[in-house]
């Protein structure tokens, strides 16, 4: 799948861009690109030592199966695969609870801690799981209580009440979710996307 | 009111967690400090396990958004568009959101400003970025912190789940503006 998607992005830019004679921006873009993508990723190391340092604390207190428990109800049906006590789904609801308050920062480490959980549970290397898959797409539908910077994009321009944007991305996130869960239940099941269907082609890469 | 309860919220909610986190450790006789350095150690790890990841999706979207291929899009689409009512000039932010967190912000900044205030594109755009998250760039950090390369049905899911939050965001905008 990435394969395809990653091939059509490089080769139809490389396309359009000659055709509108920005085949030097293009490529421009793509080793600015590269460097941008390692400076995000060492600027991330400070945040993601302190919270995954903090993480482990709440790991090997037990702290983490306490807040898995808590959400079990909910849990079991979203994540059946993911046992109901298991430190994933504490790390997942504190990525999902920092994603809502908008702490960016706190949320990404904390979504790794997540990840590095279910891949315990992983019994395909390599191949995502479905309870990965649903969890992405949960962040992607980027439930968030204030959009703070939105607001003061809003504000600057002398919109009437800005904060009324609280309710109209509130709605649209909660849509996004409730789709995002639905849709993933709907696709984990379709045998194009089987684990066992992909697994002959991780050879290749 | 309510805005400053939020923000009230938002500013405690990390101490909160922290003193939670670690008093529930002191009790439970963890030993914070080693432990601490052990989870920390992670972070270098983790970091450098996601470049490669970053470095292919940002590279791709990096390229794709310089060619003007958006532009491209925009013309194809402009029917489907009017066929829903939303804006041609909202386009744009709804093709980037998926694919950069920066870009779209900027894009959205953009949309305000040209536009008179309170105006429905401006809200709607505001609503739009606010409602989605970057869907590549999560799936590049996330599944490459544990070296997933097989990613299954998670960018379409992505995508649709994007698409869901756009259409929403048109709805809400429709209806209460």
């Amino acid at each position: 799948m990435l394969n395809y998607i990653w091939l059509f992005f490089i080769l139809s830019a490389l396309i359009i861009g000659a055709f509108t004679g920005r085949t030097e921006a293009v490529i421009q873009s793509a080793f600015d690109s590269a460097s941008s993508a390692v400076s995000l990723a060492i600027g991330l190391i400070g945040i993601m030592a302190f919270w995954l340092g903090i993480m482990k604390i709440a790991e090997e207190s037990m702290l983490i199966n306490i807040v898995s428990k808590l959400v079990k109800p909910i849990a079991v049906k979203i994540f059946p695969e993911v046992p109901s006590d298991h430190p994933a789904i504490g790390a997942m609801v504190m990525n999902m609870a920092a994603n809502i308050l908008g702490l960016g920062n706190a949320a990404t480490p904390l979504g790794i801690k997540a990840m590095e959980e279910l891949e315990k549970l992983n019994k395909n290397k390599g191949i995502a799981t479905n309870a990965m898959c649903t969890f992405l797409a949960i962040n992607t539908a980027g439930l968030q209580l204030v959009p703070i910077m939105i607001i003061g994009v809003l504000k600057e321009n002398n919109y009437t009440n800005p904060t009324k944007i609280i309710g109209m991305t509130l709605f649209a996130g909660i849509v996004a979710l409730i789709i995002a869960i639905i849709i993933c239940k709907i696709l984990e099941k379709l045998p194009a996307f089987k684990p066992n269907n992909i697994e002959s082609e991780v050879g290749n890469v | 009111m309510f805005k400053e309860l939020i923000d009230c919220f938002s500013l405690l909610a990390i101490p909160f967690i922290l003193t939670i986190i670690l008093l529930h450790a002191a009790f439970k006789k963890v030993k914070v400090y080693e432990t601490f350095i052990i989870g920390a150690k992670e972070g270098f790890e983790v970091a450098v396990r996601i470049i490669p990841y970053l470095v292919a999706i940002l590279v791709a979207i990096g390229m794709f958004r310089a060619s003007g291929a958006i532009d491209l899009i925009s013309i194809y689409l402009k029917p489907v568009l009017d066929l829903i009512g939303m804006p041609v000039e909202t386009l744009p932010l709804a093709i980037v959101k998926p694919l950069s967190g920066s870009g779209s912000f900027a894009i959205m900044s953009s949309i305000i400003e040209a536009h008179p205030k309170d105006s429905f594109i401006g809200w709607l755009s505001a609503t739009m970025a606010g409602s989605t998250e970057t869907t590549f760039y999560v799936l590049a950090v996330y599944f490459g912190s544990v070296g997933i390369y097989k990613v299954r049905h998670a960018v379409i899911a992505g995508l649709i789940t994007d698409i869901a939050g756009i259409l929403a965001s048109l709805f809400i905008c429709r209806l209460l503006l």
